[in-house]
């Protein structure tokens, strides 16, 4: 590599990676606790658990789920209603005035008895709300999400044009030499230099789907006006109908299309998943790649008429497969225990980071002159000095 | 002695080989395929942490935070 393309990768490896470090450094410590939500909610006891009851019972009526709910709040509109795979004792029924109500209200329902278990603590609690609104938007919504992911396009460049100059460093090193004996600043280099080269896969697929992940809002969105939009042209200029049909027959009714199927979510009428119109009822697969592929079935709200069940566009499934891949919970106790070890090498890395850059000192007046070239060797000077 | 690029590059292919089949392989399906998963994502985080913390003979043994 020639020493002007060398200080240039040196360039834009500095300016990305110090642009961004803060952030990642805050979403590195935020996403740590979510890696572990499920753990750290039954330790705060902020998990709803299914009663016990005395004899098994099968699944009551949905609409009187909701109907219950619904006593709690009787101003508030269904928005969604779920269930997790592995829990199909409850539905999980949200509440709100409108779609962007802050002030919605998560009501756990039991699925046989129908009767209300508890209105679980809002988000998981304050801690983890808390973690997750600074891992998502910085509380700032829409702006903070598209934020966070020009933070995490910033990564992406930092973590290629690290790559890019891994090779002229390590030309007199063995892989994975870490020169303790010299300077401090040397060791670091070497540890940022082998972390980085170690979980540089692992950080670009995180980092790359949890920036797929900030548009998520914009794809709804996009979904809703353009593929939703055109299946259901006859709704198009039809007047708002009551929205008396059944949600338990429209359920029903998904399930004899989709046989083998099972449902994750509802999204009622006037959500994003959903048109003004519809029961948007998402089905999902048992497998661990099929659960994440949602396949809608649209029932009209009106007539509980069965109106399509259209494939996701492309872009729904790729951020439908993008959201495992960053948030590490498809593959059990060990995949979370690796998550974090990886999420702590990467604090790692942009701690060592900020401190190469902080000790930049005379021999390495920042990473550009730190890559000058060896004339007879060309080698960088911190590879020479380290004399391996 | 100057590294030809395969002995820079061999060790770093090698890994992000295996991280990409841990990733992989546990969307696919349980059991077998999160064990499998498990050993390719865990063989980076050894390897980091491996030659993080590691004395060498030489070397005054400071230890590296974390691996």
């Amino acid at each position: 590599m020639s020493p002007v393309s060398l200080r240039r990768w040196g360039w834009i490896h500095k300016w990305s990676s110090l642009v961004c470090t803060i952030f990642m450094l805050l979403l590195c410590l935020t996403g740590l606790p979510l890696i572990y939500h499920h753990e750290i909610g039954h330790l705060l006891g902020n998990e709803v658990e299914p009663p016990v009851l005395s004899q098994p019972t099968p699944p009551g009526n949905v609409d009187a789920v909701i109907a219950s709910a619904k006593e709690l709040y009787p101003t508030k509109k269904p928005m969604f209603i779920s269930q997790e795979a592995d829990v199909p004792e409850i539905w999980h029924v949200t509440l709100a005035d409108h779609m962007h109500d802050h002030d919605y209200k998560p009501i756990a329902v039991d699925a046989r008895t129908t009767k209300v278990i508890v209105e679980p603590a809002f988000e998981g609690g304050v801690f983890m709300s808390t973690m997750l609104a600074l891992h998502v938007d910085l509380f700032m919504g829409l702006a903070g999400k598209l934020f966070l992911g020009f933070m995490a396009l910033l990564l992406l460049v930092a973590i290629v044009s690290g790559a890019v100059l891994y090779s002229p460093f390590m030309r007199k090193l063995d892989f994975g030499t870490v020169r303790k004996e010299r300077s401090s600043r040397l060791k670091w280099l070497d540890m940022h230099n082998l972390l980085g080269i170690v979980t540089l896969t692992w950080l670009f697929v995180v980092g790359g789907t949890g920036m797929i992940n900030t548009w998520a809002d914009l794809m709804y969105k996009y979904y809703q006006h353009n593929e939703l939009s055109s299946i259901l042209a006859q709704y198009k200029d039809k007047a708002p109908m009551p929205h008396t049909a059944s949600v338990h027959d429209a359920i029903e009714k998904a399930k004899e299309k989709l046989p083998g199927m099972r449902v994750a979510f509802v999204a009622f009428p006037g959500t994003d998943f959903s048109s003004a119109h519809h029961y948007g009822i998402f089905m999902n697969g048992s497998e661990p790649f099929s659960s994440r592929m949602y396949q809608p079935v649209l029932v009209d709200a009106h007539t509980g008429e069965l109106t399509d069940a259209p494939q996701l566009p492309w872009y729904l499934k790729a951020l439908l497969v993008s959201q495992p891949l960053h948030f590490g919970d498809y593959g059990g106790q060990w995949m979370k225990f690796l998550w974090a070890l990886l999420d702590i090498a990467t604090i790692v890395i942009l701690v060592t980071g900020l401190y190469l850059w902080v000790k930049r000192g005379k021999t390495a007046n920042a990473t550009a002159k730190a890559a000058a070239l060896d004339k007879t060797t060309g080698a960088p000077v911190l590879a020479r000095e380290g004399g391996a | 002695m100057i590294r030809t690029p395969m002995q820079i590059w061999g060790a770093p292919i090698v890994l992000a080989i295996l991280t990409t089949v841990g990733l992989i392989s546990a969307l696919l399906g349980d059991g077998i395929w999160d064990a499998l998963s498990a050993v390719t994502l865990g063989i980076p985080c050894l390897i980091g942490a491996w030659y993080c913390l590691r004395r060498r003979p030489a070397a005054r043994g400071q230890d590296c935070a974390q691996g």
